[in-house]
This record gives structure tokens, C-alpha cells and sequence, in this order.
């Protein structure tokens, strides 16, 4: 029997991820150094881990308020306003998710109707699309260019702007490409947003890893706290991926209309985790600075090695992510990742798994040891030098 | 700081080869940069962190807590760089409340320990008192966890 058919037309009709793809023959292969995580090495600081704990210790083990424990929000209202120069109120303008993947996935289904258009800039987060695809949206895809650092241009907006634009998703710093703007960019960006009528979903879950500059969130600039809803979470600046935690700030009545969706699909995000992330906002700061000062000196030498090989590799203000250029070998994203991983044993992702703006580029994650970025960079040297000969 | 200190900080164990590929200098510079180091008597030695058997240990650990008069002009230091010299010191401090100094100490039984604080240190003079502590055991070293465990990292290979 044909059980295919009993699934929803618009999620078969979701291509593949191109990262589990990738996964499926990584994992086949024994004793490969990976760069292509797409999380902190570190696990989470041990006081946090202490919290959670404690918690259940506690007894912490029942449901919470939908929009979360109100103790969290007031953590993160004070965080968001003291980091990110905007004030929420704890009491209707926050919402805890479990990771910003649900809250991405919650604005989607509270603000799309079916045939709304979404604009998001590319190569981008695996489920940017897929997110407004499932909430029956269309996603129009905004390139971002290496020439720029990656860094969304207005430009580049106004060029793929479409009458029936409802939304805008930004992701600044960006997964996978580390690009970012700075603060007149993000004004422009802000403009246009204001001009073309856009309710801007702001997803700034690598902004504590920005390495250069200050990070401007869109939610602080004047005019634009009404029209964003902006998301982060815990994951990467407090290494936290497995605790599924973050948040979404923004005007009460999205917010309300996000803890609907939420209510009736999640209820709440865990309380183990709830009580892990206060000590984290409380408490955390000098672990993530920490951390922060070593991925910043991981991306210094990996970007350094990759353009010595002839890998050209602009360098990310943020985020743990490279993103070398690999169309000077001759070979396509593809068939250079897999070469590399079959010759070398190195793993890094395909550009393309980020979408079709990322074709020539792959994505390489310097969250990992000392020791297997200066192995992985000879290993890889010695790949593109081969393939040099054989040309 | 100097960046080859600031790496040492961040408690890896990369040879001076490597240092130099990571904070891109010539490998003559980074060793140049630690005798630098030595010489400004800021990095005194390298030491592993070992986590042995008591057998392979062979050793007794003590803590000591020693009481003495402090005097005119040099106040503990004299004294406490005194007892600092013992082979048997392995580590000693100046502190705050109920005694002056905490010393750590090791030997190769507990008659050896019990033998340096009975005939060397507590018969120093200006020393007052001393009240020793032996270790039972060890959980953490030097930042280390001893309990024998990795903590395995269990990260995906590849992940979004």
C-alpha cells in the first residue's frame, strides 16, 4: 500500500534537507573531524546544568504559564533592554519557546495567511524556508553576496521586493554565512521595512557572538519595535542547543496571537529548562565571554588558512561559521565537500544545503578544538592542492 | 597580555608549533616569546595534570595550616619563603583568618609528612603552630575532573 499518498501536499512536496543528506554519509564515516556541526563544542556551563538540577530537585516537574515562567521573563526583559536597547514588559510582550526554531515556527503560523509573501535573505537557516513554505506562505529568497561580507543590502531588497511582501525574516549575525550589518545597514534595512509596509521577524540567536562592531538589533531603532517581533534564545551564546529554549519579544497582540499557536501545539517549553535559562540570563555572562574569545580566535586562524590554501574566505563578524569560497578548485559545492570528506576525511556542509545563493561556498564550523582546526586546515590544504595537480 | 600567554590560559596543550599556526607567527617567535616568559619569571615550569592510582602515586598528600609571629619589616615573607623551600612543599600560601600560612605537602608515607612537620617545619622558629590535614582523596586537579570518566561528546556530525 502506498501510504505516501496519505501526506499533505505541501509538505511532500518539501524537498530534503540538504544537511541531513549530508549527515546520512558523514555518519557512515568512522574517525572524520567535523566541521560541520552546526553547535558550541563547549557543553553548557556547568552552573547552569547545576540550575536544572536543582530544579528537579525541587520538584520543578509541572506545567507553566503558556507564555512561560514569569521569573524567565523578567530575566529577559532586563537582558533584551540592557544588550539590545529595547524594553519589553514581561507580562504580554514575551513569550518562551522552545528554541527560536518554535518561535519562528509560531510567527509563521500566527502572521502568514495562505499565499502571503515572505522575504528572507540567502543562503540562510535550513528552515527559513521550509518554515513558510509549511504555513502555506511563499517564500521570496533575498541573495546575499560574498563582495558584501554577506551582509543584506538594501539594494538587494528593493531588487526582489514583490507586491504581496508581507514579512520580512532577518538572521543577523547569519547562519551559515557569519554575515552581519552594521548599524547603517540595518537602519536602511529598517526604511525599507517601514516604506514596503513589512513586519520584520528578527532572529538574533548569534548576536552574543558578534566579533567586531557593536550588534544593532532592528527591534531598537526608532519606529521599528511595533513592527518587529524579535527571537533569540540560549543555544549558542550559553551553549544550550539541547535544552530546546529561547524566546520571542514584540507587541503584545502578535505575541498573544504567537502564544495561541503555542498553547495549543506546545503548552509550554520545559520547566527544567525554563529554570536553567534565568541562571543563564542571571548569571552566565562571563562563561559566554569566555567561549566567545575562543571561537573569536578559532575563526581569526581558520579564515587566515583557508584564504593561504586559495580557499578565498571573507571574515564573519559573527556567529562560529566560515564560509570559504570552493569554485576556484573547479569543482561545485557538492562534489568538493564530498571529495574532501572521502580523501581527507574532514566534513563541511555544502552552501547549497542553505539554499541556492549558496552554491560555490561551503560551510565550515570552527566551534571545535584547536587541534582539529589546525589538522582539518592541513588536511584540507593538502586537498585543494591535489586537486590543483590533477587539473 | 602577550597572545602567546593568552593562549597558555586557555588551557590547551599545543606544542610551539601549533601555537605558532594558530596565533600566525613564526615558530622561532613564539619561542622566543616564552623564553621571554621564563626569563620575566612569569611562566615558571610546565607540570601535567596526572590522574593516578594511589599505587602509582606513591605519595601522601597533607594540608597544613601554620600559625606564625610575623616580623619587623618583612612581616610573613621571610618565613614563609623559608618554609617554601622544603622539597616537601608543594605549594604554600599566605592567608587570611585562623592561621598564617597553608602549606601543601608531599611524601612518600605518612611517617615522612608526620617526620617534616614534627622535626623540620613546626621547630622553624617564629613558627607557632601547625594543624595537619591528610587527603583522602581527589576530585578535581588543576581544573581537571579525576573521576575517571570522559565526558563523552555525543554531538551530531553534522547538524543545522
Amino acid at each position: 500500500m502506498d501510504n505516501s499518498r496519505f501526506i499533505a501536499t505541501h509538505v511532500a512536496s518539501l524537498p530534503k534537507s540538504g544537511i541531513r543528506d549530508f549527515f546520512d554519509i558523514v555518519a557512515k564515516m568512522k574517525d572524520a573531524i567535523s566541521l560541520g556541526v552546526g553547535e558550541p563544542d563547549f557543553d553548557t556551563p556547568w552552573h547552569i546544568r547545576e540550575a536544572g538540577i536543582y530544579a528537579l530537585e525541587k520538584g520543578k516537574t509541572h506545567y507553566t504559564s503558556n507564555l512561560g515562567l514569569i521569573e524567565l521573563r523578567r530575566a529577559v526583559s532586563k537582558y533584551v533592554e540592557k544588550n539590545f536597547a529595547v524594553g519589553y514588559a514581561p507580562e504580554n510582550e514575551i513569550l518562551i519557546t522552545v528554541g527560536v526554531s518554535e518561535a519562528l515556527d509560531l510567527a509563521c503560523r500566527a502572521l502568514i495567511n495562505p499565499g502571503d509573501k515572505v522575504m528572507y535573505h540567502q543562503p540562510c537557516y535550513v528552515s527559513y524556508h521550509p518554515g513558510i513554505a509549511l504555513a502555506h506562505g511563499l517564500g521570496v529568497p533575498v541573495p546575499t553576496f560574498a563582495r558584501d561580507n554577506f551582509a543584506l543590502t538594501v539594494e538587494a531588497l528593493h531588487a526582489a521586493w514583490q507586491p504581496g511582501c508581507k514579512l520580512l525574516m532577518l538572521n543577523l549575525p547569519c547562519n551559515p554565512t557569519g554575515g552581519t550589518c552594521d548599524r547603517a545597514q540595518v537602519e536602511a534595512i529598517a526604511k525599507f521595512a517601514v516604506e514596503k509596509d513589512l513586519l520584520v521577524l528578527s532572529d538574533e540567536i548569534y548576536s552574543e557572538l558578534t566579533f567586531e562592531g557593536v550588534h544593532t538589533s532592528i527591534a531598537s531603532l526608532p519606529g521599528m519595535k511595533e513592527r518587529t517581533i524579535f527571537l533569540h534564545g540560549f543555544s549558542k551564546a550559553f551553549a544550550m542547543t539541547g535544552w530546546r529554549i529561547g524566546y520571542a519579544c514584540g507587541p503584545a497582540a502578535l505575541i498573544e496571537a504567537m502564544m495561541k499557536v503555542h498553547q495549543y501545539s506546545m503548552l509550554c517549553a520545559s520547566i527544567i529548562s525554563q529554570e536553567a535559562a534565568i541562571e543563564a540570563l542571571v548569571r552566565g555572562e562571563d562563561a559566554m565571554k569566555k567561549m566567545r574569545a575562543q571561537y573569536h580566535r578559532r575563526r581569526d586562524f581558520i579564515v587566515r588558512r583557508f584564504n593561504e590554501m586559495g580557499l578565498k574566505c571573507h571574515l564573519p563578524r559573527g556567529s562560529f561559521y566560515a564560509f570559504p569560497d570552493v569554485s576556484g578548485t573547479g569543482l561545485g559545492e557538492r562534489d568538493f565537500a564530498l571529495g574532501l570528506l572521502q580523501a581527507e576525511k574532514v566534513a563541511i556542509v555544502p552552501g547549497t544545503a542553505f539554499g541556492a545563493n549558496g552554491a560555490g561556498f561551503c560551510r565550515a564550523c570552527f566551534a571545535t578544538s584547536y587541534e582539529h582546526l589546525i589538522e582539518a586546515g592541513n588536511r584540507i590544504e593538502r586537498h585543494v592542492q591535489n586537486l590543483a595537480a590533477k587539473k | 597580555m602577550n597572545p602567546v600567554l593568552k593562549l597558555l590560559l586557555e588551557g590547551g596543550s599545543l606544542d610551539t608549533a601549533q601555537m605558532a599556526q594558530v596565533l600566525n607567527l613564526p615558530e622561532a617567535e613564539v619561542t622566543r616569546q616564552l623564553a621571554e616568559l621564563k626569563a620575566q619569571r612569569v611562566l615558571l615550569g610546565w607540570a601535567p595534570v596526572l590522574n593516578l592510582s594511589d599505587e602509582e602515586a606513591g605519595l601522601v598528600c597533607a594540608v597544613i595550616e601554620v600559625r606564625i609571629t610575623p616580623e619587623r619589616g618583612g612581616g610573613f615573607n621571610r618565613l614563609a619563603e623559608r618554609i617554601s623551600r622544603f622539597d616537601e612543599v608543594e605549594s604554600c600560601y599566605l592567608m587570611s583568618g585562623g592561621y598564617d600560612l597553608l602549606v601543601f605537602v608531599n611524601g612518600a608515607s605518612l611517617q615522612r609528612v608526620a617526620a617534616f612537620v614534627s622535626e623540620k617545619l613546626s621547630t622553624i622558629e617564629g613558627v607557632l603552630s601547625t594543624a595537619t590535614h591528610f587527603m583522602l582523596r581527589s576530585y578535581k586537579e588543576h581544573g581537571f575532573l579525576l573521576d575517571g570518566k570522559t565526558e563523552e561528546n555525543d554531538r551530531l556530525k553534522v547538524a543545522p
